[in-house]
């Protein structure tokens, strides 16, 4: 079939899990409602909105081997242009998309020139380092709420089309942001650029004396990225209704890093897994106490130690050795 | 006096204290194949990291094909039709060996910002890549990752990306080093069918294939070409015995 | 602007630079030998102010305080080494940064459990309460006791580093470290030696700091980025890089805080000026960090590799 970049089986594992994880998210409003109500349903929205946050940072992350510590800058921006733009009376929902992925591509074009030319711990350092910068300067923000963040006046207004002034227009939104992010990544992973990204991260050198510049892909890369993280920030900003400095803060970079080798590094569906078990740990260990970042802390830790393939990683080896089995 | 397609002037190069290489003249004539020989630590990697562009030379220039390219970056050097392998062996050992070519040959095949359409797809990539494997017989090895192949047979797969972009001109640094016996010979055969189809600047330890495949041979001892001549005026040159003394001829 | 402003915020940046370099030279020294990064480093310095404060108001001396900070520090740290962080030597630089923030969190939150959330301040010792005056101005003697430590530490780590033997290994060991441990050298232990040093003086840092600066849980959070920020633009393993980064990224991040608003409110007359001084001056560092790097990728004063 054309529509996919390689060849599956509809019987596969993979297959089958995914379209199940597919029928899984279209139907949990529905479920939600019977079971106990609009909790589920933003815990479900949190879900979805960090596994697309996560799934753009994986593509620089997992497949192009860029690790980027500051990836949650682009959250802040994507949900502070929803704040500021609402704050000011400007409620229409394309103005505040258009103008939150432009925002984060020149962002993402700028910090990107200064730090991919460096690499190894120096970029891990210099991203951080970027992300702290936007932190700060939100917090100096006086005007716009500082510290304490910026409430958002109206949701976006994608009327007529569709609207997301409900929790449920909202989450299906989200869900289908998503499902073509995650199919996007897909198609580009097995493309020409996909090529030059994974070959990069194997061996830099090798793919320059091969005639790649590799520093434009990369910045593209990284720009895509942090495009997809500002629609992210959009859909948190109104999913919280709220814009906060504390969104950009570099914990919560960590947040998405934990989930993407928890999910699977470099598989299209890890990050989505990643996401869920991450969230819903957290969301389960609060319940339990006040203190939940001291179960936290050494689990992320945990993770780091154990978690070589991930989730989905460890689901998809399992697979191929059956597959070899036959 | 055909002209020479790759020129090296009063290249030089230090780290420290260490002249690793002395100001070195060098001319490589099109399709010739062109040794270069010289004792371990001689400086004869770092003579091909500088042409390539890996590292940039304290003086000196280069000239390919008529212009001067000391400043160009790694890339665009590769783009004009200068490729190399490398001594220790940098294929990308995640990819299978078709992919592997493919990737050589898109390098060299316009741009790469394709998002959408599968490169494996792409007929075009993977018949020359196809070729290429065939041409230095390991075609049958062509779906198999990189990671899991031969020494040999990566050494292999090394010079079929170096190939399949067709270059002008062919930096081989050592490509025959960790192999055995009959894995040289073949090696040293499928290079003389190259012959006189490539220009090539061949560094080597293995003096029956310097022998076997040089039209010119240079000596480079201590950053320094002491001698340059044909295979026989180097085998009498007194010079190059003397900076030999103690080491043999004998191949591994 | 008047000179004595100059001079005081010129001190005040030399404080703050000083602080950073102590936390600064252990980051760094760790990272030229093992090529690890330690985010956690930030834990030490917070755990030093929690056990200085906590002992400087059970016993009243400042002193004894220290000497619980760096000790405690120094413990804490190498049992941390030895148990935990020795797994990850061979990991990723990614596994490396996350094992860390997991520890980050985790001493955040011990500190919290212990401590409690809110702010705790420490008053500096008796004797350093007045000021004291130089050239007619007059300057906090504490905040002077402060720059004094650190440049003593500096010239201690300078002398370690280049006039005894442990110095002397770890300079070769940030140049090759295979070739020293097949010297027969035990790199572990070296490592953790330098490690458990490094951990010291972040202890002492979040002592020192602690009159200063509130002692509270996460102190070390945003003050690690900033060290980070002075290991980048000085060169990462380079101790003299440290010592000059850490100087110069606080005097600029001192100078630019107070002197940025008034510029731009001498250019404009607007209220906002003032917000946007602000918001520059708290950018001014990553900025400057960015120029840094566009003209110089390796550093100002980078290992010779």
């Amino acid at each position: 079939m054309l529509l996919f970049p390689e060849s599956i089986s509809p019987r596969s594992p993979r297959f089958i899990a995914v379209a199940a994880l597919l029928v899984v998210l279209a139907i949990v409003p529905p479920i939600a409602a019977n079971a106990g109500g609009p909790f589920y349903v933003t815990l479900a929205l949190r879900i979805l909105v960090f596994a697309l946050a996560a799934a753009s940072l994986n593509l620089l992350l997992g497949y192009a081997g860029l690790v980027s510590f500051g990836h949650a800058l682009y959250l802040g921006i994507g949900a502070y242009v929803v704040a500021i733009l609402s704050f000011h009376g400007v409620t229409n929902g394309w103005l505040h998309l258009g103008v939150a992925l432009a925002l984060s591509a020149i962002i993402a074009f700028l910090t990107g020139l200064v730090c991919l030319r460096t690499s190894g711990i120096a970029f891990i350092m210099i991203t951080l380092a970027f992300a702290q910068m936007f932190f700060f300067l939100a917090t100096s923000l006086k005007y716009y709420g500082g510290d304490d963040g910026l409430a958002v006046a109206r949701r976006s207004d994608f009327e007529p089309l569709f609207s997301i002034q409900s929790n449920t227009g909202l989450y299906y939104v989200t869900v289908v942001v998503l499902v073509a992010t995650l199919y996007l990544s897909w198609r580009l992973v097995h493309s020409r650029l996909g090529r030059v990204l994974r070959g990069a991260s194997s061996n830099v050198r090798r793919m320059e004396a091969l005639g790649f510049p590799v520093l434009r892909y990369r910045l593209a890369a990284y720009v895509m990225a942090g495009c997809v993280c500002g629609f992210a920030g959009l859909l948190l900003g109104n999913l919280a209704r709220f814009a906060s400095p504390a969104y950009m803060a570099w914990t919560v970079s960590g947040d998405l890093i934990v989930m993407i080798i928890l999910g699977g590094v470099a598989t299209i569906v890890g990050p989505l897994i990643g996401a869920i078990v991450y969230v819903i740990l957290e969301t389960i260990i609060a319940a339990y106490t006040q203190h939940w970042m001291v179960v936290l802390g050494p689990i992320i830790l945990l993770v780091a130690l154990f978690a070589k393939r991930g989730i989905y990683g460890s689901f998809l080896a399992w697979e191929r050795r059956i597959d070899f089995a036959r | 006096m055909t002209a020479a397609i790759l020129s090296i002037r009063g290249l030089a190069k230090r780290f420290g204290a260490n002249v690793v290489s002395g100001n070195i003249d060098l001319d490589l004539v099109t399709n010739e194949v062109h040794a270069v020989i010289g004792p371990n630590g001689a400086g004869k990697t770092t003579l091909i990291n500088q042409v390539i562009g890996e590292l940039t030379p304290d003086a000196g220039t280069i000239y390919f094909d008529g212009r001067d390219i000391t400043a160009l970056p790694v890339y665009q050097r590769s783009l004009l039709g200068l490729s190399r392998s490398y001594q220790i062996t940098s294929v990308f050992p995640g990819f299978t060996a078709l992919e592997n070519v493919s990737i050589a040959a898109q390098g060299h095949d316009g741009h790469s910002f394709g998002v959408w359409h599968p490169a494996a797809r792409e007929e075009t990539l993977t018949a020359a890549s196809l070729a290429s494997l065939q041409q230095v017989g390991l075609a049958e090895k062509a779906y198999c990752l990189a990671s899991e192949l031969a020494h040999g047979e990566r050494r292999q797969l090394e010079l079929a990306m170096a190939l399949v972009s067709k270059s002008k001109v062919l930096l081989l640094d050592e490509p025959m080093a960790g192999m055995g016996r009959r894995e040289s010979e073949s090696m040293v055969q499928l290079l003389s069918m190259l012959k006189g189809q490539y220009t090539m600047l061949l560094i080597e330890h293995d003096m029956d294939a310097v022998f076997a495949l040089a039209d010119r041979i240079s000596v480079l001892v201590y950053g320094k070409i002491i001698a340059t001549g044909s295979p026989s005026e180097i085998r009498n040159s007194p010079e190059v015995r003397k900076a030999y003394l103690g080491e043999s001829y004998a191949s591994a | 602007m008047t000179w004595s402003l100059f001079f005081v915020q010129a001190l005040n940046g030399l404080q703050y630079g000083v602080l950073l370099f102590l936390l600064a030279a252990g980051l760094t020294l760790v990272f030229g030998i093992m090529n690890f990064v330690n985010l956690a480093h930030g834990s030490f310095y917070m755990l030093g102010a929690y056990l200085g404060a906590a002992v400087y108001s059970a016993s009243g001396s400042f002193v004894l305080a220290g000497v619980a900070a760096v000790t405690g520090a120094l413990v804490i740290g190498v049992a941390i080494e030895r148990t935990t962080l020795i797994a990850f030597y061979a990991r990723d630089h990614l596994y490396q940064v996350l094992a860390t923030v997991g520890l980050i969190l985790f001493f955040n939150e011990i500190a919290r459990i212990l401590w409690g959330s809110s702010a705790i301040y420490m008053r500096a010792p008796q004797a350093f309460t007045g000021a004291i005056s130089l050239m007619g101005i007059l300057y906090p003697s504490y905040r002077f006791l402060v720059i004094a430590v650190g440049l003593a530490v500096a010239v201690g780590l300078y002398v370690l580093i280049h006039h005894t033997r442990i110095g002397m290994l770890t300079r070769a060991g940030a140049t090759n470290l295979r070739l020293v441990s097949v010297l027969g050298i035990n790199i572990r232990l070296l490592n953790t030696a330098l490690f458990g040093l490094g951990a010291a003086l972040a202890g002492l840092a979040g002592l020192m700091a602690a009159p200063i600066l509130a002692v509270q849980p996460g102190m070390g959070d945003n003050i690690i980025v900033t060290v980070l920020l002075v290991i980048v633009v000085g060169g990462i393993g380079s101790i003299r890089g440290a010592f000059f980064g850490a100087l110069i990224v606080g005097l600029v991040d001192t100078i630019g805080r107070v002197y940025l608003p008034i510029l731009l409110s001498h250019l404009t007359e607007r209220d906002s000026a003032d917000a946007a001084g602000s918001a520059l001056a708290s950018m001014l560092i990553y900025l400057f960090m960015a120029v840094v790097l566009a003209v110089r990728p390796q550093g100002l004063f980078p290992m010779p590799r």
